[in-house]
């Protein structure tokens, strides 16, 4: 099968996925006992019963569930994730704010992540079961283990608090480009960033310690390159794939923790809206956000199926 | 590399590879089953444990994680349909009691001192009790979630590698399409339908995240599958059943185990985060998450301008250090059974 073959099977590969995607987020959502209009009757008692059935008549809320799909699935083809109910907000619109605040934090995770990872994986594996090898290794470990919240409560405990660099939370919100908001990111972004550093390091070493020990290293060796070159040109290189396939389940653990930290740190992004609408039980932005996240994970993945088949020549697609 | 050098010397000549001659009068000495040669057929085992017995790291793991539990299951007594199973009570104070009613010289955030030893949270109760307490969530929801994802996940992946065809087709998408969720995501989403409480914890934690041992498993039985024993098993007249769980799944196990222990630690992690986002255990639970939740504004605010440090530190350690030494355990688990995979001293150990 060529390259072009496999890039055109593997895009059609995610129709089935989008398709489960859409169901399951569907499906989790409207499970839930109570909707947002028992919210709005719980702060109005003297609501009658008529007036409730006409208030869910006006969402749709009361038709059977596979119409309210249907329904759902077609608005949300035409780009349209319906209304946030409490502030008759569009959920899109709301979706786009909160959008680039976790995308910065993402790449910032991201950027921290490769910059620590990549030159102590190095490391690790040219100097493979010596002591700078165990301790990056501790360090590694510690990484993956160390519950990201908590991380972050304990940054803003030390520089925040102790060391008073940073204000705990941002005096003035900035526009995310603004150059002084690059500061305020550099606490969530590293508690973002800490486990997938940990794991690319994880990753890089393990990888690169097994590249070292292949024939064309030795060869390379035999014919005089120095030490230097052979590492960081001919192995590095190969090591590097390996990365690759980690870095949508990466993207995806990113993802993740940024509900969390956001939290933690009040930063206004999806996280920390998703979170609020589910305890206002928002039945639109939940959806909106849990499909957007799904569909962004779909998407990362096949990016780097790809970028794994176009890198690596030797694998075969099937 | 002997081969290679045989088959320079012999040019022009059938080289039979994978033949070889020792091996097979070996085995045809030792045909007649008895009773040492079944207790060899387990050494595979024995030879992984008698690896992770060397490893270290591993067994440090081992010993914090066993006295994080003991110490759990002994913080305070254990009752049973009222019958009290363990008596001994290891925590100085009931993980909810509020100190300062019984106990005037009690104050909220009080710190560590010697009768409180990781001091006082606040809402006035022991903090070192509820630390030894809140294991019991934590550590009991990791086990039980990893035993039945880890079991399900096992089932499904070998009927779906094993049948392959449309039936692997379909059972592969349902997973992919679990895999394009962050787990915590919808676990959120399923403690927010469901409530609070331990065991929807355990659901929400279980209801997906097989997924990821569905996968693994069906990528071993793929490759075991090709054996010719598991061709001789059905030329022989083995049903389906049978070939999948006698032959085909022990051999799949080594990285299952490795996954299973590994995913000990995430499970852990996520409940605590739940608690701490408020949707794990009930508020006023002594879980290590939902303390850290109950301290979330103090830390920024603190009483009085000063900051109840242990409050925030110490659940956290607790969280971390558990999460640490299941994480060498599979680590340790890993290099015991990888090696044995690949031979050891093949790739320089499994180190």
């Amino acid at each position: 099968m060529s390259l072009r073959r496999f890039i055109l099977k593997r895009v059609l590969s995610i129709i089935p996925i989008l398709f489960g995607v859409s169901v399951i987020t569907f499906a989790l959502v409207h499970l839930t006992p109570g909707d947002p209009i028992d919210q709005m009757i719980g702060l109005n008692p003297d609501v009658t019963a008529a007036e409730e059935a006409q208030l869910r008549a006006k969402y749709g809320l009361n038709k059977p569930l596979w119409e309210q799909y249907l329904i759902w699935i077609t608005d949300v083809l035409q780009g349209d994730f319906g209304e946030v109910i409490s502030t008759n907000r569009d959920v899109s619109a709301v979706i786009w704010k909160r959008l680039p605040e976790t995308v910065a934090l993402g790449i910032f995770g991201w950027a921290f992540g490769l910059i620590i990872a990549i030159p102590a994986g190095i490391y690790a594996a040219v100097n493979k079961d010596e002591l700078g090898d165990t301790i990056s290794r501790f360090f590694a470990l510690s990484g993956i283990s160390i519950p990201n919240f908590w991380l972050g409560l304990m940054l803003i405990l030390i520089f925040a608090l102790r060391l008073g660099l940073w204000p705990v939370l941002p005096p003035s919100r900035k526009p995310l480009y603004h150059p002084e908001m690059l500061w305020y990111l550099v606490l969530p972004g590293v508690t973002i960033g800490t486990a997938a550093a940990a794991s690319i390091m994880r990753v890089m070493r393990t990888s690169m310690a097994e590249e070292l020990n292949k024939e064309y290293v030795t060869a390379a060796r035999a014919k005089g390159l120095p030490e230097r070159t052979v590492v960081l040109k001919h192995v590095l290189r190969n090591s590097l794939i390996s990365v690759v396939t980690l870095a949508a389940s990466l993207t995806a653990s990113i993802v993740a923790g940024s509900v969390v930290v956001e939290v933690v740190f009040n930063w206004p992004g999806l996280g920390r809206e998703l979170i609020n609408a589910i305890t206002g039980r928002e039945i639109n932005l939940i959806m909106g956000i849990t499909l957007f996240t799904g569909v962004f994970i779909i998407l990362a993945n096949l990016l780097a199926d790809i970028l794994y088949a176009v890198l690596d020549p030797r694998i075969r697609y099937d | 590399m002997t081969e290679k050098s045989n088959v320079s010397s012999n040019r022009g000549r059938i080289y039979i590879s994978g033949f070889d001659a020792d091996h097979v009068e070996e085995r045809e000495s030792l045909s007649g089953w008895t009773e040492e040669r079944a207790g060899e057929t387990q050494s595979r085992w024995q030879r992984a444990w008698v690896r992770f017995k060397r490893n270290r790291s591993a067994l440090i793991g081992l010993a914090v994680v066993a006295i994080l539990s003991l110490l759990t299951v002994f913080a305070r007594p254990v009752t049973l349909y009222g019958v009290t199973v363990q008596p001994f009570s290891l925590a100085p104070y009931d993980p909810t009691a509020i100190l300062y009613l019984q106990d005037p010289s009690v104050n909220v955030y009080d710190p560590p001192s010697l009768a409180h030893p990781m001091g006082i949270d606040g809402s006035g109760r022991d903090l070192f009790s509820r630390i030894l307490y809140g294991g019991r969530y934590s550590i009991s929801i990791g086990f039980v979630v990893v035993a039945l994802t880890a079991g399900f996940g096992m089932v499904y992946g070998a009927v779906s590698g094993y049948y392959g065809g449309w039936v692997d087709e379909i059972m592969m998408r349902v997973v992919d399409t679990i895999y394009a969720f962050p787990g915590l995501v919808l676990a959120l989403i399923i403690v927010a339908i469901l409530g609070r409480g331990y065991w929807q914890l355990v659901l929400a934690f279980s209801l997906f995240s097989w997924a990821g041992y569905g996968r693994l498993v069906r990528g071993e039985v793929l490759q075991v599958k090709e054996n010719e024993y598991v061709l001789a098993a059905k030329a022989l007249g083995a049903r389906d059943r049978s070939v999948i769980f006698r032959h085909i799944v022990p051999n799949a196990m080594p990285p299952l185990l490795v996954l299973a222990s590994l995913r000990i630690g995430t499970v852990v992690i996520g409940v605590a985060a739940l608690g701490f986002l408020g949707l794990g255990m009930p508020p006023g639970t002594a879980e290590w998450g939902t303390m850290l939740d109950q301290t979330r504004e103090t830390l920024i605010q603190g009483p009085g301008g000063s900051i109840p440090w242990w409050a925030t530190v110490y659940p956290g350690v607790a969280i971390f250090l558990f999460v640490m030494a299941m994480n060498m355990i599979g680590d340790g688990i890993n290099d015991a059974l990888d090696a044995q995979e690949t031979g050891v001293g093949e790739q320089g150990g499994g180190g």
